[in-house]
C-alpha cells in the first residue's frame, strides 16, 4: 500500500547515550513519493475539514479531535511499514485510518453515526476498528492504547511473524502510569513495538512544559534502556527516516524503540475547544512555517515534480473522495434498533 | 454470664411488635427451641424460640406490652450456676446496627438486626421564612460550594486535570485560581491512578483534598487507590487514620460520546463500605451535599452530571448552607405509587410524574441524593403509604441501585407492596455512539410512565 522510500540505514541514527539517538537525515523521496505523500496527506486535511464541518452542522455529535496540522506523522510512518504491522492510536485518529488504508466513506459513516460506519455506528469518531487493516483503534481513555499497542506486540514475538506494532500517543498521555509499566515489559521481553509519541505541544489547554517533569519525550524509556530520538514531525520525510530506523531495530529483534514526533494541531483539542490557552500567533506561525502539506507542496513544483495544474487536480480528486464520503455519511441508514443488542457477547 | 433475651425482629419489614403472652415464668428453665412468648405485630401473631439454653432469671418486659422496640431485652437468661444476683451481669446485648445495617442482610430465618424507627419524613434543614432564593446554575453551585469551605479550611484545596488554568474542563471550578491560588488549586497531569493515590496519601497526613475527575469514566484508572486506599484505611488502621477526602466529577451519559464516556457509577461505588457515594439532582442539594461532603471525615464519591450542570434551580441564599448526607428529599408528595431516584435519573421522574398527574395517577417522588449511606426509611415509609414502587436512573441494570432498593423494600415493606417493584435502568449494552441506538439505551420518560402504570394497574 505505501510506497517504499530508499531505506535508510540502521546505521544513520548515532548514538549521543545509551538511550538518546540523534534522529536520521530526512529520507530522500523520489517523486513517486512526494506526490503519494502529499496526496495521503491532503486526504487527512480535507477529511477533517470536512468532519469539523459537517460536526458544526450536527451530523457529528460526541467528541471528535481534529488531526489537521499532525498529518506528516502518522503518513511517514505508515510509508515505512509493511503490510501486518499493526497500528494502534487514541481518539485523535481519523487520520491514522486513512492512512492504514480504511475507506473514507466507513470512517465519515461512523463519525455521523451511521451503520454504514466501520463499527455499525456504534463506536463513534473515537472508537473505530479494521481488522482487515491492521488497525486496533481508536481509544477513548487516554494511554490506554500503550498497553493494548505492547499486546499486539507481545503477540508478534510470540508468533515470530515479524510483525511490529505502532503505538501511538500524545505528550499528555505520556504521563499515565501504565505507559511506564508497558514501557518495562516491553524492554524486558524485546517486543517488537515503536511507541510514537505525537507530541503536539498540548494535552487538552497544558502544554507541555506545565504536564511534564522531563520534556524530552524520547528519553522516557530511558531507565528501562529503551533507545528514542526526537524528529520533526511536520516533515514527513523526516518521518520516514525515523520509522525506517525504527522498524528495522524492531524487526531485528532488538526490543521497542521511542519516536519523539515533534509537531503540532491547529485546531482546538476538539470541537468545544475555544483554545484559549496559547496564541493566535503561536499557531500562525506554525501554519505559515511548518505546514507539512506546504512544506512538500514547494517541494513538488521547485523540483518540478508536478505543477500547479496537476497539484490541483490531485485536490480535485482529493475533494471528490471526501465530498463522497460525506454524502454516503448523511445518506446511508443508522444502525437498526437490533443492534442495541448485537455484538455485546460471542 | 446472663444472657439477655431480645425482642426479636419476626419478619424483614418489622420494627416493633407487642409482647402478647409469656409462655414461660421466672424460674423456667429453657432449652433451644422452646417456645417462649408470643409476639403480635401489625400483620400476625408469632412465636419467640429460645436460642440458647437456660433458666429464666428475669421478665423485663411484661405480658401485654406494646410497642416494644426490636432488640429491646425482654428477658435475662441464667446459665449454669447462675443466681438472679447475676443479673446486671448480662452480657452486652447485641450491638445496635451499624448505620450501614439497616441493609438487611442477615437470612430471614435468623432474627434481623432492627431497621431504624419510623423516619420522620426527610426533608432538608429549615430554610428559615423569608430566605432569598437565588436561582443558580448546578455548576454555579458547585463551584460556590468549594470556594465556601475553601474560605473557612486552609486544609481544603483542589487538584485534577485543567481545574486552574483552564478554569475547568467543564468549568466547575472557574475562577477558584484567581482567587486561592495555584498552591490550592493543582493542575495535574493526565495520570489519574497516581494523583488519585496523591490525594488520598495527603487525605491521610490531614489535608482536605478534592480531587476532580475530568469525568468519572477516567477515574476507572484510579479504582485501585480509590477502593483500596481511600475506602478501607481507616478500618484497617483501626480508625487511627483515614482519608478525608472528596472525589467528584461529572458521571454518566453526556450526549453522543459513546461507551467509554457514557457510564454511571452510582452502582459501582455503593457498593463499597468504607465510602460515601452523593449524587444530586438540584443546585441546592449539589450545595449543600458537596459542603457537607468536603466537612466529612469521610472518603465521598460526588458524581455529577454534565448535563445538569447548565441547569438552573433556586438556592437558598445563606452564609452557610449544609445539607445532611444520607437523607432522601421528598421532590413531589403523592399517594399511589412511589418513584425513587437520584441525578440525572430525576429529570425521567419528574416528568413522569407529572404527565401520570394529568392521568389522574399521583406519584411521590423521592430523590434520593446519597446513595451511601441510603435514606432507606424515607423509601419504605414512603412505599408503605403507596403500595407501589418505581426506581429510575441511567445506570446498568445488573445490580443496580434499584435492585438494591428493590430488595431492601421487599424485606421492610413486603406486606405493603401492591405490585412488584419495577427498576427503569439504562439497557444492558456499552452505550452506542449511533443518536437513534443511544436514545433506545438511555431510560426515558414513557418508561416510568408505562412502569408507574404497570404498578398502579391502570393499563
Ligand atoms: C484516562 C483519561 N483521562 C482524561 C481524559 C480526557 N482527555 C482526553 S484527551 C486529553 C488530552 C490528551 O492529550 P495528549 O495525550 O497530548 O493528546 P492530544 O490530544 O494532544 O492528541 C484528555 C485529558 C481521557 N480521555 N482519559
Ligand atoms: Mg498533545
Amino acid at each position: 500500500m505505501a510506497t517504499r522510500a530508499k531505506k535508510a540505514s540502521a546505521s544513520s541514527a548515532k548514538a549521543k547515550s545509551s538511550t538518546s539517538l540523534t534522529a536520521p537525515p530526512p529520507a530522500d523521496f523520489n517523486k513517486d513519493e512526494e506526490l503519494y505523500a502529499y496526496r495521503e496527506m491532503l486526504l487527512i486535511r480535507r477529511f477533517e475539514e470536512k468532519a469539523g464541518q459537517l460536526y458544526g452542522m450536527g451530523f457529528i455529535g460526541g467528541f471528535c479531535h481534529l488531526y489537521i496540522g499532525q498529518e506528516a506523522v502518522v503518513t511517514g510512518m505508515q510509508m515505512a511499514a509493511k503490510d501486518g504491522d499493526q497500528v494502534i492510536t487514541g481518539y485523535r485518529d481519523h487520520g491514522h485510518m486513512l492512512a492504514t488504508g480504511m475507506e473514507s466513506r466507513g470512517v465519515m459513516a461512523e463519525l455521523t453515526g451511521r451503520h454504514g460506519g466501520y463499527s455499525k455506528g456504534k463506536g463513534g469518531s473515537m472508537h473505530m476498528f479494521s481488522k482487515e487493516k491492521n488497525f486496533y483503534g481508536g481509544h477513548g481513555i487516554v494511554g490506554a492504547q500503550v498497553s493494548l499497542g505492547t499486546g499486539l506486540a507481545f503477540a508478534n514475538k510470540y508468533r515470530d511473524n515479524g510483525a511490529v506494532a505502532c503505538a501511538y500517543f500524545g505528550d499528555g498521555a505520556a504521563n499515565q502510569g501504565q505507559v511506564y509499566e508497558s514501557f518495562n515489559m516491553a524492554a524486558l521481553w524485546k517486543l517488537p513495538i515503536i511507541y510514537v509519541i505525537e507530541n503536539n505541544r498540548y494535552a487538552m489547554g497544558t502544554s507541555v512544559s506545565r504536564a511534564s517533569a522531563q520534556t524530552d519525550f524520547s528519553q522516557r524509556g530511558a531507565s528501562f534502556s529503551i533507545p528514542g530520538f526526537q524528529a520533526d514531525g511536520m516533515d514527513v520525510r523526516a518521518v520516514k527516516a525515523a520509522a525506517d530506523y525504527a522498524l528495522d531495530y524492531c524487526r531485528s529483534g532488538n526490543g521497542p524503540v521511542i519516536l519523539e514526533m515533534q509537531t503540532y494541531r491547529y485546531r482546538g483539542h476538539s470541537m468545544s475547544d475555544p483554545a484559549k490557552y496559547r496564541s493566535k500567533d503561536e499557531v500562525q506561525k506554525m501554519r505559515s512555517e511548518h505546514d507539512p502539506i506546504e512544506q512538500i507542496k514547494k517541494r513538488i513544483l521547485d523540483e518540478g515534480h508536478a505543477d500547479e495544474a496537476g497539484l490541483k487536480a490531485i485536490d480535485k480528486e482529493v475533494r471528490e473522495i471526501v465530498s463522497d464520503a460525506a454524502d454516503f455519511a448523511q445518506s446511508t441508514p443508522e444502525p437498526d434498533p437490533s443492534e442495541l443488542y448485537t455484538d455485546i457477547l460471542l | 454470664m446472663p444472657i439477655d433475651i431480645l425482642m426479636p425482629a419476626l419478619s424483614p419489614t418489622m420494627e416493633e411488635g407487642n409482647l402478647a403472652k409469656w409462655l414461660k415464668k421466672e424460674g423456667d428453665s429453657v432449652a433451644s427451641g422452646d417456645v417462649i412468648a408470643e409476639i403480635e405485630t401489625d400483620k400476625a401473631t408469632m412465636e419467640v424460640e429460645a436460642v440458647d439454653e437456660g433458666v429464666i432469671g428475669k421478665i423485663l418486659v411484661a405480658e401485654g406490652a406494646e410497642g416494644v422496640k426490636v432488640n429491646t431485652p425482654i428477658a435475662v437468661l441464667l446459665q449454669d450456676g447462675e443466681s438472679a444476683d447475676d443479673i446486671g451481669r448480662a452480657a452486652a446485648p447485641a450491638p445496635t446496627p451499624a448505620p450501614d445495617a439497616k441493609y438487611e442482610s442477615a437470612p430471614a430465618a435468623a432474627p434481623v438486626p432492627a431497621a431504624p424507627s419510623e423516619p420522620a419524613v426527610a426533608s432538608d434543614p429549615d430554610i428559615p421564612a423569608g430566605t432569598e432564593m437565588v436561582p443558580t446554575t448546578v455548576r454555579e453551585a458547585l463551584r460556590d460550594a468549594m470556594a465556601e469551605e475553601m474560605r473557612q479550611d486552609e486544609a481544603v484545596f483542589v487538584m485534577g486535570e485543567e481545574v486552574a488554568e483552564y478554569q475547568g474542563a467543564y468549568k466547575i471550578t472557574q475562577g477558584l485560581l484567581d482567587e486561592f491560588g495555584p498552591r490550592r488549586v493543582v493542575d495535574t497531569p493526565i495520570t489519574e491512578h497516581g494523583f488519585a493515590g496523591v490525594g488520598v496519601g495527603a487525605a491521610m497526613s490531614g489535608l482536605r483534598p478534592i480531587v476532580e475527575f475530568m469525568t468519572f469514566n477516567f477515574a476507572m484508572q484510579a479504582m485501585d487507590q480509590i477502593i483500596n486506599s481511600a475506602a478501607k484505611t481507616l478500618y484497617m488502621s483501626g480508625g487511627q487514620m483515614g482519608a478525608p477526602m472528596v472525589f467528584r466529577g461529572p458521571n454518566g451519559a453526556a450526549a453522543r460520546v459513546a461507551a467509554q464516556h457514557s457510564q454511571d457509577y452510582a452502582a459501582w461505588y455503593s457498593h463499597v463500605p468504607g465510602l460515601k457515594v452523593i449524587q444530586p439532582y438540584t443546585a441546592a442539594d449539589a450545595k449543600g451535599l458537596l459542603k457537607a461532603a468536603i466537612r466529612d471525615p469521610n472518603p465521598v464519591i460526588f458524581l455529577e452530571n454534565e448535563i445538569l450542570y447548565g441547569q438552573t434551580f433556586d438556592v437558598p441564599k445563606l452564609d452557610d448552607f449544609v445539607l445532611p448526607i444520607g437523607k432522601a428529599r421528598i421532590h413531589r408528595p403523592g399517594n399511589d405509587c412511589t418513584i425513587v431516584s437520584f441525578g440525572i435519573g430525576m429529570t425521567y421522574a419528574v416528568k413522569a410524574a407529572e404527565e401520570l398527574a394529568g392521568a389522574g395517577i399521583d406519584c411521590e417522588v423521592i430523590d434520593l441524593r446519597t446513595m451511601r449511606p441510603m435514606d432507606l426509611p424515607t423509601v419504605v415509609a414512603s412505599v408503605k403509604k403507596t403500595g407501589r414502587l418505581v426506581t429510575v436512573e441511567e445506570g446498568f441494570p445488573q445490580c443496580s441501585i434499584g435492585d438494591f432498593i428493590a430488595n431492601q423494600v421487599q424485606r421492610q415493606a413486603f406486606d405493603y407492596l401492591d405490585a412488584p417493584v419495577i427498576t427503569i435502568t439504562g439497557k444492558d449494552v456499552p452505550m452506542p455512539y449511533a443518536a437513534n441506538l443511544e436514545k433506545l439505551a438511555l431510560p426515558n420518560v414513557g418508561e416510568v410512565v408505562d412502569a408507574v402504570k404497570a404498578v398502579t394497574y391502570a393499563g
